[in-house]
């Protein structure tokens, strides 16, 4: 579903990924791991289409297509999905016209009709109820004066709307505490099937005792330089980077 | 892959449709401005002495006056005697039906998507067209006079009415007022003059569309609107100009008298031609607009959506001065490239539980500056006087301001004033934000600036909402940035 090869991408002419290769089926979960400044973020940014991010080598196809021809609405619209690590506020504009506009201009282009109001509000009563998050809250502008919990369920909230192909998930169990973590990770669970990918980033193991990945990957210095099943990432959390990091930067001054 | 940088500006970019020129024939007078001019200008009018004094009074006045200095807003130098201050289109013959109108006139407004046949109308709008100087044609005039509503051109008023006209020009804004309104009482050409009976309930909008065509004239128009006891009356104007590198003057007079019980529900969709991106050319719209709560239980509301201007000027206000009335203001005031607009209110309560309301909305983009400029005052005798303010302002991006003045002065001990303001910025990461989710740098623009105009568009008769809201998106397109 999305093949990853050889990415190498700038911001402000700073290289920050220095060639990742990721290669994700439908139906994986596949985590990335790594300390902080590695490009975790950036490896995010680049496949949703960020455009201050420069690509500058290697390629990316999507469910067959080039991704990085792509704009970065067409990527969204064709089924990737970016929770963001820090979701913004948009002010005077509610959550639920929010995801009406994105859910119709996603059907547009995939030539569908859009869903008229009674259909729209029956699938936005199906999927508050899997990630267990308050109407009123949807009613409000998007993420205005939410707290962080809020703000990440309505993350997992729009995922599941938007039904993505591939859910990229960019730290989003930064700054929950542990109720809130369960009940995002249970979202995010509910929301797993055979034909949709997840790919989590994340800096900590504890997401990864709720949420199993199949692989677990260690990003460090703009490279995938270890790739693993979770044992990995127990490994990790027993060990910290350090043993990973001390190996790879070893091996780069010898 | 890198695109351009900035998708915000890119989304509010956007041609001006409206600019293109009539090319037809028309009476225009040597530019500069004297006795000789206002007394030329009267006399192509065939008004009556009285007229004649009046204009030239206040140009006497006006002569002793300097431009004022203290709004949020530059500009070069205006040569005053570089001005054509009357043109109108040729020949001006006295029209019995608008089928008369030349053709060429009726093309151009069609083409402004303005129908001036009857038939082909939305049923429930009459409409005064004034191009440059002159207003063309007015339509249902017939149908409105049976049940006694006049709804003409000012001109016209001045020679049918004179009764009417002098009772109430300058009544509400006096020539005196300021520089502008003064200057406007000296050379004003034409604008539209309505007249509600006691008890009548307007049965259509009533609007004026105002069309500047020919280069370097000055547009000074004066609207006058009086509601006689309980009689209800809406009414709406619009206006574009051509697009031009050199910049041209608007300055117009509106004054509307509301007796007791009357209602008037005053609507501005102002599209002057803006200027181009780089900031040159553009209309200086400097307008001063006032109506008077004459009598108790009176009402008058303006609503304005301003997207066009080099520079706006204006403050659309009430003067409360029956018991009980009310006063409102809603505005959208949008700022793009390097617009500038000091707009705002005032509502000055004279009257016992006299109560204001004013929501305004300024959106600036590009290299615009939006100011909300707006005078609370209750007197001395405004016993329990109300007024609700709130202000909020959306940058798209990061060149360009937003500045609130809000002016409160309270002398009697009973009044409440309250005041609210927001500002709110939009920028790459929202838009990415939205884009991320599928929607498009333009449609994300549209759906944040409508919904936090909502709130004064749904102020708006149902027939221009639809046109407004399409505005403002078209006057957004490109703003992202």
């Amino acid at each position: 579903m999305l093949s990853v090869k050889n990415i190498h991408a700038n911001i402000d002419g700073r290289e920050i990924l220095k060639g990742i290769n990721l290669d994700i089926k439908p139906g994986e979960v596949h985590a990335i791991m790594g300390p902080n400044g590695s490009g975790k973020s950036t490896l995010a940014s680049v496949l949703a289409g960020r455009e201050e991010y420069e690509v500058t080598e290697g390629a990316v196809s999507f469910l067959g297509k080039d991704l990085l021809e792509l704009s970065t609405e067409d990527r969204a619209r064709e089924g990737l999905f970016l929770a963001f690590q820090y979701p913004v506020e948009i002010p005077g504009v509610s959550t639920t016209n929010f995801i009406k506009a994105a859910v119709n201009e996603k059907r547009k282009y995939l030539g569908q009709e859009p869903l008229d109001a009674v259909a729209f509000l029956k699938m936005m009563k199906e999927k508050m109820a899997l990630v267990e998050i308050d109407q009123r809250l949807l009613s409000r502008s998007i993420n205005e004066g939410f707290s962080g919990g809020e703000k990440k369920r309505n993350e997992v909230f729009q995922m599941a709307m938007l039904e993505p192909k591939l859910a990229i998930m960019d730290e989003t169990d930064s700054g929950l505490d542990i109720d809130a973590l369960r009940i995002v990770a249970n979202g995010i669970n509910k929301l797993r099937s055979p034909d949709r990918a997840i790919l989590l980033i994340t800096h900590y193991q504890r997401l990864l005792d709720y949420i199993q990945p199949d692989y677990v990957h260690v990003l460090y210095n703009g490279r995938i330089v270890k790739s693993g099943t979770k044992e990995l990432a127990l490994e990790l959390e027993e060990k910290g980077y350090d043993f990973i990091t001390d190996e790879v930067d070893l091996a780069a001054n010898q | 892959m890198k695109e351009k940088p900035d998708t915000l500006e890119q989304a509010v970019l956007t041609e001006y449709k409206y600019g293109f020129v009539t090319d037809i024939d028309t009476d225009v007078i040597a530019k500069g401005l004297s006795e000789n001019t206002i007394r030329l200008i009267s006399n192509k009018k065939n008004e009556p002495e009285w007229m004649l004094d009046w204009r030239l009074k206040a140009y006497n006045h006006w002569l002793k006056l300097e431009e004022p200095k203290w709004s949020n807003v530059k500009y070069p130098i205006i040569n005053y005697q570089d001005i054509i201050y009357y043109a109108a289109p040729k020949p001006k013959k006295q029209l019995n039906s608008l089928d008369e109108a030349d053709p060429e006139l009726l093309a151009t407004f069609e083409k402004l998507g303005i129908s001036l046949n009857e038939q082909k109308r939305l049923t429930g709008v009459a409409v005064d067209v004034v191009m440059d100087s002159v207003s063309i044609a007015t339509s249902f005039k017939e149908q409105l006079s049976e049940i006694g509503v006049i709804f003409c051109s000012i001109s016209e008023a001045i020679q049918l009415h004179p009764e009417l006209v002098k009772k109430y020009l300058g009544s509400v804004v006096p020539m005196t007022d300021n520089y502008f309104a003064a200057l406007n009482s000296a050379v004003f050409t034409d604008g539209s003059f309505c007249y509600i009976p006691k008890g009548v309930r307007c049965p259509m909008e009533l609007s004026t569309y105002f069309r500047i065509n020919t280069e370097n004239a000055g547009q000074f128009e004066r609207t006058l609107i009086v509601a006689e006891d309980e009689s209800y009356v809406s009414y709406l104007e619009g206006c574009t100009a051509p697009m031009r590198d050199e910049n041209q003057l608007h300055a117009a007079v509106v004054e509307l008298v509301a007796h007791a019980k009357a209602e008037i529900k005053y609507s501005t969709v102002q599209n002057w031609y803006p200027g181009d991106k780089n900031g040159l050319g553009g209309i200086y719209n400097f307008v001063t607009k006032r109506g008077m709560c004459k009598g108790d239980h009176s009402k008058i509301s303006w609503t304005q959506v301003e997207t066009g201007s080099a520079i706006t000027w204006k403050y659309p206000s009430v003067i409360l001065k029956g018991d009980h009335s009310i006063g409102e203001f809603y505005s959208v005031a949008f700022t793009n490239n390097h617009q500038q607009a000091d707009t705002g209110t005032k509502m000055i309560h004279l009257g016992k539980n006299t109560r204001s309301r004013i929501v305004s909305k300024g959106i600036s983009a590009g290299h615009s500056q939006n100011s909300y400029r707006g005078l609370v005052r209750a007197s001395k005798q405004a016993t329990n006087a109300r007024n609700y303010s709130q202000c909020d302002s959306l940058l798209l991006g990061d060149k360009c301001g937003a500045h609130t003045f809000p002016y409160i002065e309270v002398k009697n001990k009973t009044a409440i004033v309250e005041h609210e303001a927001t500002t709110s910025k939009i920028g790459e990461d929202q838009l990415f934000y939205c884009k991320q989710r599928g929607i498009d740098a333009e449609t994300a623009v549209a759906l944040i600036v409508n919904g936090f105009a909502k709130e004064v568009m749904n102020q708006l008769p149902m027939e221009f909402a639809v046109e407004a809201q399409k505005l403002l998106a078209i006057s957004m397109e490109g703003s992202v940035g």
